[in-house]
């Protein structure tokens, strides 16, 4: 790489002169040094997760709103999501989550082994949740709950004719289920978009791992992954609350 | 000639970020690591059990505030903010301020949309 440094400030300050710099190649040079440079990097990588917490939050909020309009009906539909799965994929991204810390460690202190191994294990997990995921998108399709022309509102009218004890909506009120199918679809649906990204970017970080990249005192690839990863995760945990359990026991009126 | 006059003694290496004698980056071990993944399981699993429980108006509060109990518990250690500089800090604080003030300011539009109407 070109970026090997050629220091400026060489014969102009003396507080060049007051250690020993050992310049790495990962140094770019309009750092003064590689902390200022791996600061700067958290930073952008922070910016970059605050426009990801205006992005969903933007849907959250569609989901706060809608979610007072037509209460009945996010109620119906919400209890419709199978809540073993969900708290599954919760503990299976967590632990994701807990492999991906485990890849920073050992990063950091520079086992190579242990790191291919961690990233191995966050990608395996990483993939058990969109298994799960892709289960729960096929038994919306089954049940005719996804927004669109071939959407059923039958089970949220008539719930006794499919063995449910849920409360009977009228067919205007039943129709609005469609928004929560459509906002549940939005929402996990960019979710899992983002772990699939996610995922892509892990194989070649492991390729790069494999080859030794991070284990020789440069962590910041690995550290800013682990940013997006655990960001994803933190949306999982709100969708889980809001999609899977908020609703199962609605206010009477 | 700088070098020259350079001594051996007190050797620190500010652009190697993983050296052990770098005080100002902060490695959490693993069994840290391993105590915020009890902590998260367990927040997991108190979750789905307050969620069966009906706590009228509570159960969205409760399901909410352990969900961001948990989002601060992986934002804290996982993503290292506890161990970061006051400028990373900031910057994810005033992230979530900013969140808070566009959705107040959007629910009190919806919210005062129809006033005196009903």
């Amino acid at each position: 790489m070109d970026s090997t440094i050629a220091n400026p400030q060489v014969g102009h300050d003396t507080a060049e002169q007051e250690h020993e710099h050992v310049f790495v190649p990962q140094h770019r040079h309009h750092f003064a040094t590689e902390e200022q440079q791996r600061e700067a990097g958290s930073f952008g990588m922070w910016l970059f997760l605050l426009t990801e917490i205006m992005f969903f939050g933007g849907l959250f909020f569609a989901y706060l709103l809608y979610r007072n309009w037509y209460y009945d009906a996010f109620v119906a539909a919400s209890n419709t999501c199978s809540v073993p799965l969900g708290a599954a994929n919760t503990a299976i991204l967590i632990t994701s989550g807990f492999f991906m810390a485990l890849a920073m460690w050992a990063a950091e202190v520079r086992k190579k082994k242990t790191l291919v191994i961690t990233l191995i294990c966050t990608m395996l997990f990483g993939f058990a949740f969109l298994g799960i995921k892709t289960v729960e998108y096929h038994e919306k399709w089954v049940e005719h709950h996804i927004p669109g022309a071939s959407f059923d509102v039958s089970e949220f009218v008539n719930p006794a004719a499919y063995g449910l004890h849920a409360q009977p909506l009228a067919p205007d009120a039943a129709q609005k289920t469609q928004l929560f199918f459509f906002l549940y679809f939005a929402m996990t649906g960019m979710h899992a978009l983002h772990m699939i990204i996610g995922l892509g970017i892990l194989f070649w970080l492991l390729y790069r791992a494999q080859r030794g990249d991070f284990t020789a005192g440069y962590v910041a690839p690995i550290e800013n992954f682990a940013l997006y990863w655990h960001f994803v995760d933190i949306i999982w945990v709100y969708l889980f609350a809001l999609f899977y359990l908020v609703n199962l026991h609605p206010l009477a009126h | 000639m700088a070098h020259e006059a350079q001594p051996e003694q007190h050797y620190h290496d500010p652009s190697n970020v993983t050296n052990p004698e770098h005080a100002s980056h902060h490695i959490v071990t693993p069994a840290q690591y391993a105590m915020v993944f009890a902590a998260l399981l367990t927040g997991t699993a108190l979750t789905v059990v307050a969620a069966n429980i009906d706590l009228g108006v509570f159960n969205p509060i409760i399901a909410l505030g352990i969900a961001s109990t948990k989002a601060v518990i992986v934002m804290l250690f996982f993503m290292h903010v506890k161990y970061q500089s006051h400028l990373i800090k900031t910057t994810v604080a005033s992230g979530f301020f900013m969140f808070l003030v566009l959705v107040t300011m959007t629910l009190s539009d919806y919210i005062s949309r129809a006033w005196g109407l009903w």
